[in-house]
């Protein structure tokens, strides 16, 4: 298991990171990057 | 050719030239969709988001504390290339890079505790990216993106200065806290006049991430030990002093390729070109054909 895993950790690694993007958009997190980067961030501009 | 590249990159993911000339930001839908470099959301051409503002921005939220979207997007792209993106696509990175391209009298490779100093950017993922903006809420439940806030010079350089220059109401309202990020902008550049990309080793939370997924990667650096003569030609091409002979998939690794270019022997080459030289079914460039 563990060779495997060691063999073919960039397809698992790519593997989880597609089902997390499905899990994360499936809950709405796409919203809340869009209500954040559509406004201008006061904060990375260095107003506070 | 890699100058291009980040050139190209740049201009292609920042290519709202409108908000340059307004002063203000884009705000059409592919702004939901992360970019694998750090470039930020507020910069007055960006068509995408910035990773490590968005993932401050979900864990500062209310109704989230974990930012699936955002880690499965970092996940995805380092798995495919890992730091390649700080090397080829990231926007402040090739700001660096220009930097470090202007003659100056002494270019060092490591400065005095270089070692230490490279553990500051784990510290800025773990604690201005994830646990302030996740533990350090106001009463409703929200937090600030702290990194963005007090660090981040590629906000200030891409965002602040533009919008502050096209932008009264803003420029009006700068204070301390654009006066403390400019100080910080300006020590990163003038550090990069004496050496490489010194925000990507010390400070950038994004490269801590993609460093992680260096040595998993797909695009990784192969080194055949039967065709390497020790000559040392790649450990003295690389600028971020990286000990290529031993460690070819360091986490510090940006992936920029000088080693791999700088090799005689063809010894030291990349998943890439091993793929692309096994489907035209030529031989991996700058290794002798007789070698296989």
């Amino acid at each position: 298991m563990a060779t495997l895993c060691k063999k073919y950790k960039a397809p698992l690694l790519l593997g989880a990171g597609i089902l997390f993007l499905g899990i994360g958009a499936f809950r709405g997190e796409i919203v809340v990057v869009l209500q954040k980067a559509v406004i201008i961030c006061l904060e990375c501009v260095g107003i506070g | 050719m890699r100058t291009g590249v980040q050139a190209a990159f740049t201009a292609l993911s920042n290519g709202y030239l409108t908000g340059f000339l307004q002063g203000k930001i884009y705000t059409g839908p592919t702004k939901a969709v992360c970019l694998p470099g750090l470039n930020c959301y507020s910069c007055p051409g960006a068509l995408g988001s910035c990773p490590i503002g968005s993932l401050q921005a979900v864990l500062s939220s209310r109704q989230f504390s974990v930012s699936f979207y955002v880690l499965g997007f970092l996940m995805a792209v380092g798995a495919l290339w890992g730091r390649f993106v700080c090397g080829w696509l990231c926007p402040f990175g090739l700001v660096q890079d220009l930097i470090y391209k202007i003659p100056f009298p002494k270019k060092v490779k490591k400065i005095p505790a270089d070692r230490y100093l490279k553990g500051f950017k784990y510290v800025m993922l773990a604690v201005f990216v994830i646990l302030l903006p996740l533990f350090a809420v106001d009463i409703t439940g929200m937090g600030d993106p702290w990194f963005c806030k007090y660090v981040c010079p590629s906000g200030t350089l891409m965002a602040g200065l533009p919008l502050l220059a096209a932008n009264v109401a803003l420029r009006s309202a700068a204070g301390w806290l654009f006066a403390w990020k400019s100080v910080i902008l300006a020590a990163i550049l003038f550090l990069s006049l004496l050496i490489c990309r010194p925000f990507c080793r010390y400070l950038c939370p994004l490269g801590a991430l993609y460093g992680f997924m260096n040595k998993a990667s797909f695009y990784r650096l192969v080194l055949e030990e039967d065709l390497c003569i020790h000559c040392g030609k790649c450990e003295e091409a690389c600028d971020l002093g990286i000990p290529v002979l031993t460690n070819q998939n360091s986490m510090e690794c940006i992936r920029c390729g000088d080693c791999k270019n700088a090799c005689p022997t063809g010894a030291l080459h990349s998943t890439l070109d091993r793929l692309s030289a096994h489907k035209t079914g030529t031989g991996i460039p700058g290794r002798p054909s007789s070698s296989k």
